[in-house]
């Protein structure tokens, strides 16, 4: 008897740690995430203005978004945003963590990298707003001084989302570049070695090596940037506020112009949660395709 | 022992969590931050009492809000005095920039921490009446017979709906040109030829020509020359404050009123004219300053700084401006600004009046003090201490007076702006319409590409019109 019920309080004391350990994760999984999701899900069935008591339409809001053309250009300026932000800044970190790797291993190089990371988005917004202002900016100073036009970069529609792309790969490409550098050291020395014997050149053993061992930390950053990616918002809440005309208005600012400026919270959370659904989509297929789960270490 | 321990530890966070997740529920906000704003009426209160006697219970602290930053101390000496007057009840003034000002008005109202009283807008004040946040004032008004003619004329009309009041005037303004007394002198132009120049939207007219002399390149020829080269400007004849969005108050309002246009059909009209070709040639002349003569800066320009930058910073000699940014135009210049008259029109000369009142939000937990403080807050006594400031022009004629004084002592004429409000249909009211929060979004990006050259004048509007009618269906 006694040797039955020692293991099984045991194994109740170990559950109750357990729990213990996993409720500062769960609690706010619940709180700041379940909880507001299954309510925002339940919001976009409404009408609600803030102040009087919702009013159920139904898939009302959702029948508009399929046939609202201003959502559809919102994900068209998102798309382009991420098509540019993502290949540019992954492999510009990609080429950072490689001569890292390579050249040095520098704390201070490592500490200066990640520099416009630890910068607060809003303060990285307002030092390039003013940098690139077109009459008084630094920027347009030098190129003017240089016997060029100056340029409008966020006040034109054609150079705004350009423009808020590369602050933000100037912004990330670093951080990006010490998560990369981490997973090279991952990879064993002595396969370079075998390979540089069997006569393999610097090309070879990126792509042949690097590159497929690289892969799990490759898709964690490439998953964790997209959805980032996808959800720009404060560079454009402080520079360009969705103009000129319609250039920036991708769908977190097209949200938050329904959520605050319309005060439509209704069809606010219905585009949040249509781009909810795109978001998973999206990071369901790059995980099954990428087979980010295994290593080829392995 | 110890299991009993964690045990226990796991209970209370497992009780912490369904707390905090009834707390997200729909019902429990309303119930939650209502405690603040006692508490803080009650650490406040000592002081209330000690200068009064009066009963603990009856010290009551008021919160007031405005956006205009230059108000607020000319609005704190009014708190003080009105505390003098009334010893239970203190004003607290609360600050904060027109955007997060609107911002958290509207979600205070949801979570119950708006200010009492607070500073209304005519785009604003119909969707807060609509959705019934806001206090009826005329009962409290017949009750203590506070006489609304004492406000300027028409001022008090703005503020009500179906014989309902939802606020009381505190100030008003009109627009003038601001021009830069150095660029002036350079070219030969007189404030005299300023005050009397006329305006048209084919050509400009003799403002028109002011501009293009005002306006130099890099070679010193003004765009009057030939040879004037639009690429290298150096100096803006004229700079235009942005696109305006949908009531180009301080933008083209003035321009487009006086070549006979008209927003609607009145107070809470349920249609707009954005379609009219008088507006169109209007905003096409307006946009053309740029697009095509060179003689103002791109919307790019424009926006990111303001024109109000632009202008002190010595970028160009003429622009338009409101009477509230008065202050901002002569206080921090290198060189002497001035303010003319706006040109005659094809209609004359026309400005847009705008009022802002003070309304009591239906969420107070104090009524009663609120409407006390709104009442002295838009009486003379307090509008003449306001107009005191030299930084608005009050609603009472008398605070208009002590204002007018402020800025003579301060040695800046303002008359461009008073002789304005004052003249027979010299002015235009703001439209006060439903849907304001969501024709913004929609003029705003079209005025933009008809700035940018991206859609003419014609079309965007068309557009707008479109857009802007349809929610009145």
């Amino acid at each position: 008897m006694t040797t039955h019920r020692q293991p099984r309080l045991a194994a109740r004391r170990e559950a109750l740690y357990a729990w213990a350990f996993v409720a500062p994760s769960l609690i706010g999984f619940l709180v700041f995430f379940a909880v507001p999701s299954v309510r925002g899900l339940l919001m976009s069935f409404t009408n609600w203005d803030l102040l009087r008591p919702a009013k159920f339409v139904g898939l009302a809001n959702y029948v508009r978004l399929f046939s609202d053309a201003d959502f559809l250009h919102a994900l068209k300026v998102t798309a382009y945003y991420v098509l540019m932000n993502i290949p540019i800044q992954t492999t510009l970190a990609l080429g950072i963590a490689v001569m890292m790797d390579k050249f040095s291993k520098s704390t201070i190089i490592r500490g200066i990298l990640v520099l416009p990371w630890l910068l607060p988005n809003i303060v990285v917004a307002l030092i390039w707003l003013w940098l690139l202002d077109p009459t008084m900016g630094f920027l347009n100073q030098i190129i003017m001084a240089l016997g060029f036009q100056r340029q409008p970069f966020l006040g034109s529609t054609d150079q705004a989302m350009p423009t808020i792309a590369a602050i933000n790969i100037w912004r990330h490409a670093g951080y990006t570049a010490i998560l990369l550098y981490a997973g090279l050291q991952t990879i064993p020395k002595e396969i370079y070695e075998a390979a540089s014997i069997d006569g393999a050149n610097e090309r070879q053993m990126f792509f042949g090596i690097t590159i497929p061992l690289l892969r799990p930390v490759l898709v964690f950053v490439l998953v964790t940037t997209i959805i980032g990616s996808f959800q720009i918002f404060d560079t454009i809440a402080i520079t360009t506020k969705g103009g000129p005309v319609d250039a920036t208005r991708v769908v977190y600012w097209y949200i938050y112009e329904y959520a605050f400026v319309r005060f439509k919270m209704g069809y606010a959370t219905t585009i949040s949660v249509a781009l909810f659904v795109i978001l998973i989509t999206i990071t369901f297929i790059q995980m099954r395709y990428f087979n980010a789960n295994s290593s080829d270490l392995d | 022992m110890r299991s009993r321990i964690n045990a226990l530890a796991l209970a209370l966070s497992i009780a912490a969590s369904m707390l905090l997740v009834a707390c997200g529920g729909a019902a429990a906000p309303a119930a939650e931050p209502t405690a603040a704003p006692e508490a803080a009426a009650a650490t406040e209160a000592p002081a209330a009492t000690e200068a009064t006697a009066a009963p603990a219970a009856e010290a009551v602290t008021i919160r007031y809000g405005l956006w205009d930053g230059n108000q607020q101390p000319a609005y704190e000496a009014c708190a003080a005095a009105f505390t003098a007057e009334n010893p239970g009840i203190t004003v607290k003034v609360e600050q904060a920039g027109w955007g997060d000002y609107w911002n958290g008005v509207q979600t205070g109202m949801v979570s119950d921490t708006a200010p009492d009283v607070f500073t209304n807008h005519l785009a604003k004040y119909p969707e807060f009446a609509s959705k019934e946040q806001l206090v009826d004032l005329k009962p409290f008004i017949d009750r203590d017979g506070v006489d609304t003619n004492q406000y300027l004329a028409g001022l008090a009309d703005l503020w009500g709906r179906d014989g309902k009041t939802y606020g009381l005037p505190k100030d008003w303004d009109t627009i003038a040109v601001v021009y830069n007394q150095d660029m002036l002198d350079k070219a030969g132009v007189t404030v005299d030829e300023l005050n009397n120049a006329d305006w048209n939207a084919k050509d400009g007219g003799s403002f028109g020509q002011i501009i293009k002399k005002l306006t130099l390149d890099a070679n010193g020829k003004n765009a009057l020359d030939a040879d004037f080269d639009k690429t290298t400007v150096v100096q803006y004849g004229f700079i235009p404050g942005g696109s305006g969005g949908a009531y180009g108050q301080t933008q083209w309002s003035h321009w487009a009123v006086s070549n006979g246009f008209k927003f609607n059909d009145g107070l809470y009209a349920t249609k707009y004219y954005y379609d009219d070709p008088k507006l169109a040639e209007t905003i096409q002349w307006y946009a053309n300053l740029n697009l095509v003569d060179g003689v103002a800066p791109t919307l790019a320009d424009v926006k990111s700084l303001g024109a109000n930058a632009l202008f002190t910073g010595g970028k160009g000699a003429l622009t338009t401006d409101g009477s509230w940014m008065i202050g901002a135009y002569t206080k921090d210049t290198k060189f002497k600004t001035g303010f003319a008259r706006l040109p005659k029109g094809p209609e004359g000369r026309k400005s847009m009046f705008n009022g802002l009142a003070d309304s009591i939000w239906v969420g107070s937990k104090h009524q009663e003090e609120s409407w006390q403080w709104l009442k002295f807050a838009s009486s003379p006594a307090c509008e003449n201490i306001v107009g005191s400031y030299g930084v608005v022009f009050p609603a009472v004629q008398s605070g208009v007076d002590a204002a007018l004084a402020a800025y003579t002592a301060k040695g800046i004429d303002v008359s461009a702006f008073t002789a304005q409000a004052t003249e027979a249909n010299g002015t235009f009211l703001f439209p006060v319409t439903d849907y304001a929060s969501e024709i913004g979004p929609i003029m705003d990006a079209l005025m933009d590409s008809i700035m940018l050259g991206e859609k003419t004048a014609v079309d965007g509007l068309k557009e707008g019109n479109d857009q802007v009618n349809a929610l009145f269906q």
